[in-house]
């Protein structure tokens, strides 16, 4: 189904969760994925664990690790998307990976395989679109939104090339470097989302070091949704089993005005 | 992929300048101590009974291996694009000391990463790059070794791309990397070629050279491709078996894959996890191998075979004792290949063996393996 960012009324930016699967196991994951979508997270980016993941900070790494320790696999991964499928129709599903487990598993089996879950969309962090032929072809084949990064070291002939065959919505990465929380949101930010607008009428999401209700606040001034990563892994990582739902629920609930003060 | 495309582009115009390549070539000479000796081990050849046996001297340039040429190049590139502060990653320490050196030379700040697991197994290099000037920093995550001390690099360089330039220490990662590395280190066969002939008035049967990430196999091969007569013969590391986990070949285990910017044969599990690796010689310890080497592997032109840590370590003692040389735990893993071979080749074969760097850097590890305190100790 499509991802959408306007279901809710008080839905302004859009919210999008980042999950390490499998940490600190799988229904724990599938507890939280659920809490975080009725608490307002409007899409769920499954994250594949991955031995060596040269995008993310300590907070995600840590958290991959500890995924990858338990034996969590890319097949995990897509059983609970069908399960969430399942369970929350109106969420969006994004499977978010690094390539080689998806390589190893096998393109156009993992996309098959992500249709019959009921997967939405698909963000391979190390897939670049001046490679991506293939990758594009299978994904629309089986009807996936290919969701790329964009960056803010991107000149503009780049994230033209990326608003082309983007599909579902943009990410665009709020500053140069990798996964993990900041106190403020860089200049950059603001820059790289104006300058995806002028080639973009898809939804542009915003990620990379948004922590709080103040980052999201700005966020919605010139984004259409904010991804938040770490911050939500970093909760979980200090959580206990049965206290991570709940406390994610309260974090994703605080993060954007409550309907009574919404202007 | 802006920093990627900027590299690229700035590699294209230093090729096209002159005065670039001269500045190498003077350094070179100059300063690293090209051209190295192409030498006939006479008591190597007579012992194993078999081909002719030259050694290809790296382990005679300054820093001890053959990592400094690539450093010089791109410590000028680097220059050239007006970046001052310079990463990079390093296994067995040999391309960290080297960068050290070359950002010293021109003044340039130099940060090394470097896994705590070989930092300890190569204290030497470590102390040598402080002493060099550079910040050593340790990294505990994954296996502690290189492939996670690259992600680390990787990591800084991506968030500190517009001040910072990564000077990649193999024929690895994202292009242009690969294609700079190797253009850098061909100097190694451009001169063993024209060396060979001068000696021998033919070409060599083989080339035997270790493979880690591939740098020094690739320069010691990459001026014979043409000469198809000319075997090319990669050698990885055994390690301790052929389970794995217990080795580094990922020619004989890995299979294609994508790790960290680059699609070549990556050891891994079946759920695409890059494996953890193993060998005595840290510069060989690494799960996936230049692209370039596995088109050379898919299209037959290069053989790949392995040597075991033991096989190595043998190979050490008898190079030491029988020439006088002391190779580098990797360049051993060359001569072991080269001591099983030689014997079965008729005498007027000649085999060109790269001895890519000298082993004191090693000496704690060959010290322990080799139980070389003695009881006065």
């Amino acid at each position: 189904m499509p991802i959408r960012f306007d279901s809710r009324p008080d839905s302004k930016p859009g919210l999008v969760a980042y999950l390490t699967v499998g940490d600190p196991d799988l229904p724990t994951t599938r507890a939280i994925a659920l809490a975080a979508i009725d608490a307002g997270a409007d899409v769920l980016e499954l994250g594949v664990p991955f031995s060596d993941p040269l995008a993310d900070g300590p907070v995600i790494q840590r958290a991959s690790q500890r995924a990858v320790e338990k034996g969590t696999t890319l097949s995990d991964v897509l059983t609970l998307a069908a399960d969430l499928r399942r369970e929350r129709p109106q969420a969006g599903l994004i499977i978010f990976s690094y390539f080689n487990p998806v390589l190893r598993y096998g393109l156009e089996r993992f996309c098959a395989a992500a249709k019959e879950a009921g997967v939405d969309g698909v963000l391979i962090t190390d897939m670049i679109v001046e490679e991506a032929d293939e990758y594009l072809a299978l994904l629309r084949r089986y009807q996936l939104a290919p969701i790329f990064l964009a960056a803010p070291t991107s000149p503009d002939e780049r994230l033209k090339r990326i608003a082309q065959v983007s599909q579902g919505f943009v990410y665009a990465i709020s500053r140069t470097g990798i996964t993990g929380t900041r106190t403020q949101i860089a200049d950059d930010a603001e820059q790289l989302v104006t300058r995806l607008r002028k080639f973009t009428q898809l939804p542009i999401a915003l990620g990379f070091g948004i922590s709080n209700a103040d980052h999201v606040a700005t966020v919605a001034g010139f984004a259409d949704a904010a991804v938040i990563g770490s911050a939500i892994v970093a909760i979980i990582e200090n959580s206990t089993r049965e206290e991570a739902p709940s406390s994610i629920a309260r974090f994703i609930e605080g993060l954007r005005p409550s309907p009574a003060l919404a202007r | 992929m802006a920093a990627l495309e900027e590299l690229e582009q700035a590699y294209a115009q230093a090729q096209a300048d002159p005065s670039f390549q001269a500045e190498l070539d003077s350094l070179l000479r100059d300063y690293v101590g090209r051209p190295t000796p192409l030498y006939f081990a006479a008591r190597l050849t007579e012992k194993l009974g078999g081909a002719k046996i030259y050694l290809k001297r790296e382990d005679l340039l300054h820093t001890g291996a053959h990592k400094i040429n690539n450093c010089i190049g791109q410590g000028l590139l680097a220059r050239r694009m007006g970046k001052k502060r310079i990463i990079a990653e390093t296994g067995a320490g040999q391309h960290g000391v080297a960068t050290a050196t070359v950002c010293a030379l021109l003044g340039l700040e130099c940060v090394v990463y470097m896994g705590s697991e070989d930092m300890a197994r190569q204290e030497l290099n470590v102390y040598r790059m402080r002493l060099l000037g550079a910040e050593v920093r340790g990294v505990d995550s994954g296996s502690r070794t290189l492939k996670d001390a690259i992600n680390e690099a990787m990591r800084d360089w991506v968030t500190n791309v517009r001040t910072t330039y990564y000077l990649l220490g193999s024929a690895l990662g994202s292009h242009p990397y690969p294609t700079i590395v190797r253009d850098f280190q061909r100097v190694i066969s451009r001169e063993s070629r024209q060396q060979i002939l001068e000696k021998e008035g033919r070409l060599p049967n083989a080339i035997i050279a270790c493979v880690g990430g591939g740098s020094n196999a690739i320069g010691a091969f990459y001026e014979f491709i043409p000469d198809k007569e000319v075997c090319l013969i990669g050698v990885e590391a055994g390690g301790r078996g052929p389970k794995l986990g217990d080795h580094a070949a990922r020619f004989n285990g890995g299979i294609p894959g994508v790790l960290q910017g680059t699609y070549s044969y990556v050891l891994q599990d079946e759920a695409g996890q890059i494996a953890l690796t193993h060998s005595v010689s840290a510069g060989l310890d690494y799960a996936s191998v230049g692209p370039e080497h596995a088109m050379l592997h898919d299209s037959g032109r290069a053989t790949y075979t392995s040597a075991t840590d033991q096989a190595a370590l043998e190979a050490t003692v008898t190079l030491s004792r029988t020439e006088g040389i002391l190779p580098a735990l990797e360049s051993a893993h060359a001569v072991a290949e080269c001591i099983r071979l030689a014997p079965t080749l008729p005498q007027h074969d000649i085999l060109i063996v790269n001895i890519s760097g000298r082993g004191d850097k090693d000496m704690g590890i060959l010290c322990r393996e080799l139980k070389l305190k003695g009881a006065a100790d």
